[in-house]
């Protein structure tokens, strides 16, 4: 077989020449550590609409803009959410409640990049300029958007602030309309950022002021690189920021709306970070990889008609808060990723009573209830479930399934009702239904956004207050509690009211959910936060244990 | 050749013709305004709506407007994306260069896997290694691209960590874009991290190219094997054998080179199925070429997109097409006599 030797000479080189090309490809992969050591990718779930945060209510845009590359003059302690000093190193409010005085710290210095450089750092005129923008109709920075910061509007930011000083370079005092004890929640929140008068008036001279919500200069510890539309967000260090921060080089966010795409790049070690990972056991499962979560500030609950039969009455709704088995509702309808409530109030708030106990679940009792209520025999009874899903509440149907099985057990059976969303909530407004599962966001973490929206007469009137449950004893204590700010006078007002609550029944709290990230585990530090987006600028890539 | 080169030409400007018929009468066909529909111009209000009549000569014949239309699209206006707003020509030419970058690796990989594979397969006709080789080409021709993707993803990235799952380099690396394709501006780039970008983009662009490769690399197997075959029964190799030659010598000097003409006439041919792979494996590999953003905008209903996007996708694979039988042309001065394109 001579006439062979040579051919398969030819097809073993050939072999060989493949398996070495294969093998050198491979190792190539391992070489590119520094630049990629050097930085944090954070796989995002969507597009950004604007990089101003006054001008967006949306998480996510919040979640890629508002802590990565601005500050505000004061910040929540992510651990407790009490407010803590940021931009202001300290603040004044007067015995009224009508004048709030912020002192600045004098070293924070803006964004240095390729169309601004900035001169002076962060003072007093900067303060006005940023929220004179909100307040003042005739400023061109407010007609540049239309007039729409729609969170400012919300709150009525206009109608409670009557104007705004400088004393001096660094003290802003903000005189109000009404004391409110939530105007410090406002400035705390991410949509209450500081902007860059110096910017700004570059910006007028060249008649371009539409620039700055699109190039952003902020004092954050991220400034602006690129934006490549739906694929990425590159922000570099900011060199000067004056906290201390991580040693990355840059922050880049990478676009990934596909749910399982976004899991796979955590997986296959491409992101260091995945908003909410569309599966948690792969994450679970993998030890290089750690699942974190936070209890968001919102509340899923049966709300109870008290405005008319069965549900006017106080001891049917006991009844029925004591059938229903919480804890099946969270593994079924949440699969265990949820906290179950105990008030409207989640836990992670600093004006969470700690005391605050279940309502039980006990099905002898419940029966005990119902026959003291008067319904020997039980009663027939609608659940309305929301045709749509949200956060709080993945899916209202099951949940209400569920209900009505445990209820079955007491001798109440149950109508499922769902009607098309906005019907829905036509017809809830009108107060068509006995029980309504329902839930509620916070916007700020200020506890009387949850009571106010939800419990108040004022709220049932014209609100979202489904229970149209009007106790005035309530009320009162809401409005004792707003109109001081000694966090501790404020807590024992919301623990009266969460007692008053749990008491009446207006509604039962079911469960808050939590919020989801995966993260690499050389990544150490909190990024996440129960509302109000993700700090990049709190967590460090640590390069031992990392490829 | 100069005949040949007419002929060729002949059949390109028809079937540009026929192209640019079809895209035009698209806009008629696809639900909404033709006018909004060719322009892309989705909020443009009545002013705005009345110049864009006029310059596509809208009060004109039928025939006036498919000339003003060929003008425009020769000249580079393709009109807007109505989901994005942003000018066609600009996203086509950002995105059709990864696309021929992916497909031209992969076609060098089944070629060179491929060909030489079926030679062997030739070599040893009807033993056991013939066999393997064959069965093994048509397990691979047979499985779907879209399972081989998914399955690569789910070994390569997820489980064995070799390579990413996504994308065309790692975001962290800036590249500045001079000639559109990745490799090559890495390699004219100025940056620090030229090696490290280079060697990402490497890593990233052997997976999805491994996957398209596979069905051609299977085609090119039977190709081979058969030309092989072909070659070997020919008389000149007879003659060849005759003379005293080795079997070895016989294959390396007389039947290889003989063989490659005919399969450089079905690079062509392959090169049109590989591209339809290749869009295929854009979307599960999230590359960001032309065959995924078509994809995209036809979930969007983005009509303009959709084409301009076939029209440039088609006169592409038809220009590779007619290249490839210029090449064979070239090299095998038999096929210039030929009187009809294929």
């Amino acid at each position: 077989m001579k006439k062979n030797r040579r051919l398969i000479h030819f097809q073993l080189s050939y072999t060989w020449a493949i398996a070495t090309c294969l093998l050198l490809i491979g190792c190539s992969t391992d070489e590119d550590i520094s630049l990629r050591e050097k930085s944090i990718i954070y796989c995002s779930e969507g597009s950004p609409e604007s990089f101003n945060p006054q001008t967006v209510t949306s998480g996510t845009t919040i979640d890629a803009i508002a802590n990565q590359l601005y500050n505000r003059l004061i910040t929540y302690n992510t651990e407790d959410n009490s407010i803590v000093p940021a931009i202001a190193k300290s603040w004044h409010v007067t015995r009224d409640g009508k004048k709030v005085t912020f002192y600045l710290r004098k070293d924070i210095p803006f964004h240095q990049t390729r169309y601004f450089t900035p001169t002076r750092g962060l003072n007093a005129d900067d303060v006005l300029f940023s929220f004179n923008r909100i307040l003042d109709k005739e400023s061109k920075y407010h007609q540049v958007v239309a007039g729409n910061f729609p969170y400012f509007q919300n709150v009525n930011f206009g109608g409670l602030v009557n104007k705004i000083e400088k004393i001096n370079d660094y003290t802003v005092r903000f005189s109000l309309n009404y004391p409110d004890a939530s105007f410090l929640a406002h400035l705390a929140s991410t949509y209450a950022v500081i902007l860059s008068k110096e910017y700004a008036d570059q910006l007028s001279l060249a008649s371009n002021e539409k620039q700055i919500d699109q190039l952003p200069i902020g004092t954050g510890p991220y400034k602006y690189q690129e934006y490549k539309t739906g694929s990425l967000i590159r922000y570099y260090k900011h060199p000067d920021y004056w906290q201390e921060t991580n040693d990355a080089q840059q922050v880049v966010f990478d676009i990934t709306p596909n749910n399982s795409g976004r899991l796979a790049k955590l997986l296959a070690g491409e992101c260091d970070l995945v908003a909410y990972p569309i599966a948690h056991q792969p994450i679970i499962n993998n030890p290089n990889l750690t699942l974190e979560s936070v209890t968001s500030l919102n509340v899923a609950y049966l709300g109870f008609n008290t405005a008319k039969p069965p549900f006017n009455n106080k001891m049917v709704r006991r009844a029925v808060a004591h059938a229903i088995n919480k804890k099946a509702i969270i593994d079924a309808v949440y699969f265990g990723r949820a906290e179950a409530a105990t008030s409207v109030l989640p836990q992670s708030s600093w004006a969470y009573d700690n005391s605050l106990t279940h309502h039980m679940y006990d099905p002898e009792l419940a029966k005990q209830l119902l026959t003291q209520a008067g319904y020997p025999n039980g009663l027939t009874i609608d659940v309305w479930a929301m045709p749509v899903r949200r956060a709080y509440n993945p899916d209202a149907l099951t949940m209400a399934k569920l209900i009505q099985s445990d209820l079955q057990q007491i001798g109440i059976s149950v109508n499922i009702i769902s009607y098309e969303w906005v019907t829905f909530l036509r017809r809830l407004s009108k107060g068509e239904h006995q029980s309504v599962l329902l839930g509620w966001s916070a916007d700020h973490p200020d506890p009387d956004n949850f009571f106010s929206p939800l419990l108040s007469c004022a709220s049932a009137e014209t609100g979202s207050n489904r229970a149209f449950w009007c106790n005035q004893a309530f009320d009162d204590i809401l409005s004792d509690a707003l109109s001081t700010t000694n966090p501790n006078q404020r807590k024992a007002f919301y623990s009266q009211a969460m007692a008053i609550v749990k008491e009446e029944i207006p509604l039962f709290p079911i469960a808050h959910s939590k919020r989801y990230q995966g993260k690499a585990n050389y990544i150490s530090g909190k990024s996440l936060d129960a509302f109000g987006g993700i700090h990049l600028g709190n967590i460090q890539r640590n390069v031992e244990g990392g490829e | 050749m100069l005949i040949f080169t007419l002929r060729r030409l002949n059949l390109f400007i028809f079937t540009i013709f026929l192209l640019t018929v079809l895209s035009f009468s698209l806009a008629f066909l696809f639900p909404g305004d033709a006018l909004v529909n060719i322009s892309g111009q989705v909020s443009a209000n009545q002013e705005v709506l009345a110049e864009l009549a006029q310059s596509y000569g809208k009060d004109q014949s039928i025939f006036n407007q498919y000339v003003i239309y060929v003008g425009k699209v020769f000249s580079g206006d393709f009109g807007v994306s109505m989901i994005s707003d942003l000018p066609l020509l600009d996203v086509i030419s950002t995105l059709l260069p990864a696309t021929v970058e992916l497909s031209l690796v992969a076609l060098l990989i089944a070629m060179v896997l491929g060909i030489p594979i079926g030679f062997i397969a030739a070599i040893r006709h009807r033993k056991n290694s013939d066999n393997i080789i064959l069965s093994i080409a048509m397990i691979g021709y047979s499985v779907p691209v879209f399972w081989v993707g998914l399955m690569a993803i789910q070994l390569f990235s997820i489980e064995l960590s070799m390579f990413p799952s996504a994308g065309q380099i790692s975001p962290v690396y800036e590249i500045e874009r001079q000639y559109g394709i990745l490799l090559i501006d890495i390699l004219l780039s100025d940056s620090n991290y030229k090696w490290q970008a280079f060697s990402d983009a490497t890593s990233h662009l052997i997976l999805p190219a491994a996957v398209i490769a596979l069905a051609p690399a299977t085609i090119f197997i039977r190709l081979a094997r058969t030309a092989m075959l072909e070659v070997l029964e020919t008389p000149y190799i007879r003659a060849a054998k005759a003379k005293g030659l080795s079997f070895a010598q016989v294959v390396y000097s007389h039947a290889i080179r003989n063989a490659l003409i005919m399969i450089v006439r079905h690079i062509g041919l392959q090169f049109a199925n590989l591209i339809t792979i290749a869009m295929i494996t854009e979307v599960i590999f999230s590359w960001p070429g032309i065959g995924r953003w078509l994809i995209e905008s036809i979930y969007q209903r983005d009509y303009t997109a959709i084409q301009i996007g076939l029209l440039v996708l088609s006169s592409f694979i038809f220009i590779v097409h007619i290249l490839s039988d210029f090449l064979y042309a070239a090299l095998n001065p038999l096929a210039r006599g030929k009187k009809y394109g294929s």
